[in-house]
């Protein structure tokens, strides 16, 4: 188990390394060098300020020198300086990511949560109405762009019924303490969060409907029959838990890059997250921001790519940890 | 009588080949005694079987009937009252125990709700009566078993595992589907006696359902014999097996391949088809930065001859590295040493277009004819995909097609259809006349036989004894089932752990087997005191 944990993290290096060698080439295939980029971000191009920028930065060094620099830098949480925001980009980075795990987490939850209940229920009344609803529901929801789904729901609670906040984090000027303002961020969490998760919830109902009814063919699922259970028993127990197998990959997959792809829904409901800075980056041409940003997906999608694998473990006895 | 089945009519859905699955079957069940349900596939057997733990398909309906058990008339049971009676006044043991267990779920877990369906006993004396029952059953290390997951365990430890399950709230009759059938011909014979023993310690009523009559012969109290649905026949073992008055079960009983080889003039003065020198192959699993890896020797210096017109069979359990050495003789997979000659080419050291070629010269019969052939293309299309291949005209390659059909018993017309509208042993015979189609020199046949019912099974082996010297084809015969070897094969190779450990004439291996492993398959057999005093 440990030396599984550890093997995958050392992997997980290799990978984050080679994405930061990717960045780096990345950064220096943009047109001109770093250094004519910052400075146009800072306004100013004489000669004089670009060397003064080239040697700041590294930038007159030989190229593998540069790739030491920047790889030694980021191995320090040193993403660059961010010159439009005129702040280090890992703190710009750091600001928001309590945002977007509040609202990726609480979305990833709710589909979790709902898809499986609902995949389930249509799965136990496969071929009725109900089924026939949550299927139809679930295919609408997929098929629909989350941003009109986002507009619409601040149509319909924030605008016309006045039920919840059309955007933000929290209510400005508020200043709300303790209780008062837990509630005032969940108030601004429900529509965000739930735009998102409605899209996911939708997959995960279709994924486990297909699978309950997949593995309830299965002679495992007779055998229990024969036991004797009753049918509660046998979808809870033994038909539900195997068919969360293929569940559990796919939100693992989809768990990793929630966290910067929320960039539609945040924007749209002005969350103050890592999807929002990376849009902002995107416009303002930021290009340290950016690739921070790009650099913490990464890591974030390892991270839940290894957490998938040892749920995964967890789950199903058939994939043992080398002893 | 603890079970009678009076008249039982199950009906299939409208628009199928026939109207009943079962029609008009009636027979009894008796305490202490173990009643065979022998038939092929199709038979109904195994409905009625479902029939008796009200598991039959939605589809399949009871129309007419009575199934007695304890004063009651099962058939019209409410869902409440199968609830009860299932597990508990009757239980089952199925064919495959691999899939037939949760793989999720710890093996004394799944004994323990054994007794949490029927809300008996505390969750820690349930534990104690897994382990108990583990015990009875015989598993080796009862207390590491009750926490292993079914994945853990070899075959024949599962369907103990199956089996005590089945005891756990000592019903009075136990029905088994084909317990034995998935399982090696030793372990079989293992599982054959628990049965025997513990249906004899607890005076249970045993309905066995096979379609193997080694089996029936040495399990049987009383057998019934169902054809289409419909009892043939039925009395005691004894009757049925030495003294058959159905012409059916006479059928039945003839296509049983006996444990006699017939004589074969030797064909070692021929020259050599194949040569294989030294095969090995080792499978190694897992490995990498931090953990060790698993090596498995499929085969372990493999050596063996087939001369021009000679089968050689090869004969082993499962794991012993049989079908290794098949895809190795094949080149489906790389060997780590050894050569493997095809006449005079040497298939082993040539590669790309060279190696296509030569993939002519030896083709593949494998075991499941439903899996081999692919459901999207027509027959035709499947036959002649190899010759155009290799360069054959397409309007040619057809034509040959329709001839082949010929040749393996169908008519030219299957070449517009699709396999799925074929039984199985007529896509075995298309899954043949595909092989034959690139004219090759040798024939890999893999448990060619193993998935087909007896009576079909002869018509096929008798397919290919007949092809094999019309065509001038060597063949090496893979299987499991030591009463098709002894028919099919000139010489026989036994192969345990990679290794083979013995190898000479069929005749001279079953009259005189010298390795040890080669008697303990031997004698493992079933049936082989009736066989004999039949024959």
């Amino acid at each position: 188990m440990i030396s599984f944990i550890a093997q995958r993290i050392a992997k997980a290096i290799v990978v984050l390394l080679a994405l930061v060698v990717l960045n780096f080439f990345l950064i220096r295939m943009a047109p001109g060098d770093p250094a004519l980029v910052m400075a146009g971000e800072a306004g100013a191009g004489d000669q004089v300020f670009l060397a003064q920028l080239r040697e700041k930065f590294g930038l007159d060094q030989p190229l593998p020198v540069q790739l030491f620099l920047y790889v030694k830098g980021i191995l320090s949480f040193d993403l660059g300086f961010s010159f439009r925001q005129q702040m280090p980009v890992s703190t710009l980075i750091l600001q928001r990511l309590p945002a977007t795990l509040l609202l990726t987490g609480t979305a990833f939850a709710i589909s979790l949560a709902f898809g499986i209940l609902f995949g389930a229920l249509a799965a136990r009344f496969a071929g009725t109405w109900a089924d026939t609803a949550i299927t139809v529901a679930a295919l609408i929801f997929y098929a629909t762009p989350l941003f009109w789904v986002a507009l619409m729901a601040i149509l319909l609670f924030s605008v016309t019924m006045d039920w919840l906040p059309s955007f933000g984090y929290e209510t400005v000027g508020a200043n709300y303490t303790g209780l008062a303002h837990v509630l005032d961020v969940a108030a601004h969490l429900i529509l965000p969060a739930t735009t998102i998760g409605l899209f996911f919830m939708a997959t995960y109902a279709r994924m486990t409907r297909a699978s309950m009814l997949e593995v309830a063919r299965l002679d495992f699922i007779k055998t229990a029959r024969a036991k004797g259970l009753s049918d509660t028993v046998i979808q809870r127990r033994h038909v539900l838990r195997n068919a969360l197998l293929p569940v559990v990959t796919l939100a693992g997959l989809q768990a990793g890059t929630l966290v910067g792809g929320a960039v539609l829904t945040e924007t749209v409901f002005a969350w103050p997250g890592i999807g929002r800075l990376m849009y902002e980056a995107l416009l303002q041409r930021d290009y340290n921001l950016l690739l921070g940003v790009f650099v913490v997906c990464s890591a974030m999608v390892l991270a839940f790519n290894l957490i998938t694998d040892l749920v995964y473990r967890s789950v199903d006895p058939r994939i043992e940890f080398a002893s | 009588m603890s079970v009678v089945i009076r008249n039982l009519k199950l009906a299939l859905p409208p628009g199928g080949d026939r109207a009943y699955a079962v029609d008009g079957v009636s027979f009894d069940l008796t305490a202490g005694k173990i009643l065979c349900v022998v038939g092929e596939s199709g038979s109904g057997k195994s409905m009625c079987a479902h029939a008796l733990m009200g598991l039959l398909p939605e589809t399949v309906t009871a129309e007419a009937g009575e199934i007695l058990f304890e004063g009651n008339n099962l058939l019209s049971l409410s869902p409440a009252e199968w609830l009860a009676l299932r597990g508990r006044g009757i239980a089952m043991v199925f064919q495959e125990p691999m899939t037939a267990l949760n793989p999720l779920m710890r093996i004394g877990d799944q004994i323990a709700e054994m007794f949490e369906a029927h809300d008996l006993l505390t969750p820690k004396e349930r534990r104690q009566k897994a382990l108990a029952l583990i015990r009875e059953v015989g598993l080796p290390d009862p207390e590491r078993a009750v926490r292993a997951y079914p994945h853990q365990l070899s075959g024949g430890q599962r369907q103990r595992a199956m089996i005590a399950m089945a005891l756990a709230l000592e019903p009075a009759v136990l029905v088994a589907d084909e317990p034995t059938t998935a399982l090696d011909v030793t372990t079989q014979a293992q599982i054959l006696k628990l049965i025997r023993d513990l249906q004899r310690r607890r005076n249970m009523a045993v309905m066995f359902i096979t379609h193997d009559f080694g089996v029936v012969a040495e399990i049987a109290d009383r057998v019934v014999v169902l054809q289409h649905g419909k009892v043939v026949e039925q009395g005691t073992a004894d009757d049925v097996l030495l003294r058959a008055q159905h012409p059916y079960t006479r059928a039945l009983l003839a296509a049983v391949p006996t444990l006699q080889p017939p004589q074969r003039t030797p064909l070692l003065d021929r020259s050599k088809a194949v040569e294989v020198i030294g095969l090995g192959k080792t499978y190694v699993s897992g490995g990498g930065w931090f953990r060790t890896e698993r090596r498995v020797q499929a085969a372990k210096e493999v050596s063996f001859d087939i001369f021009c017109g000679e089968t050689l069979g090869l004969v082993g359990e499962s794991g012993s590295g049989k079908s290794s050495v098949a895809r190795l003789v094949m080149r489906l997979i790389e060997p780590d040493a050894g050569t493997v000659r095809i006449g005079d080419v040497d298939l082993t050291r040539i590669k790309g277009k060279a190696l296509r070629e030569q993939r002519r010269r030896i083709q593949m019969v494998f075991q499941d004819p439903f899996a081999s052939l692919n459901p999207r293309r027509k027959v035709g299309n499947i036959i002649t995909d190899g010759p155009i291949a290799h360069g054959v005209d397409p309007a040619a390659a057809r034509k040959r097609a329709g001839e082949l059909l010929g040749l393996v018993g169908l008519n030219a017309s299957a070449m517009e259809r699709f396999p799925h509208e074929f039984s199985g042993g007529q896509r075995q015979r298309i899954g043949i006349a595909r092989a034959l189609a690139l004219d090759p020199e040798v024939l890999v046949a893999d448990e060619a036989v193993s998935a087909l019912d007896v009576s079909v099974q002869a018509q096929v082996l008798d397919l290919l004894e007949d092809l094999k010297a019309r065509l001038g084809l060597s063949m090496l015969f893979i299987t499991h089932d030591l009463r098709v070897a002894a028919q099919i094969c000139d010489r026989i190779a036994v192969m345990q752990h990679g290794a083979i450990v013995e190898l000479k004439s069929a005749s001279l291996l079953f009259a005189a087997p010298e390795h040890a492993y080669t008697r303990e398959l031997l004698s493992a057999v079933p049936g082989q005191t009736s066989s004999s005093k039949a024959a």
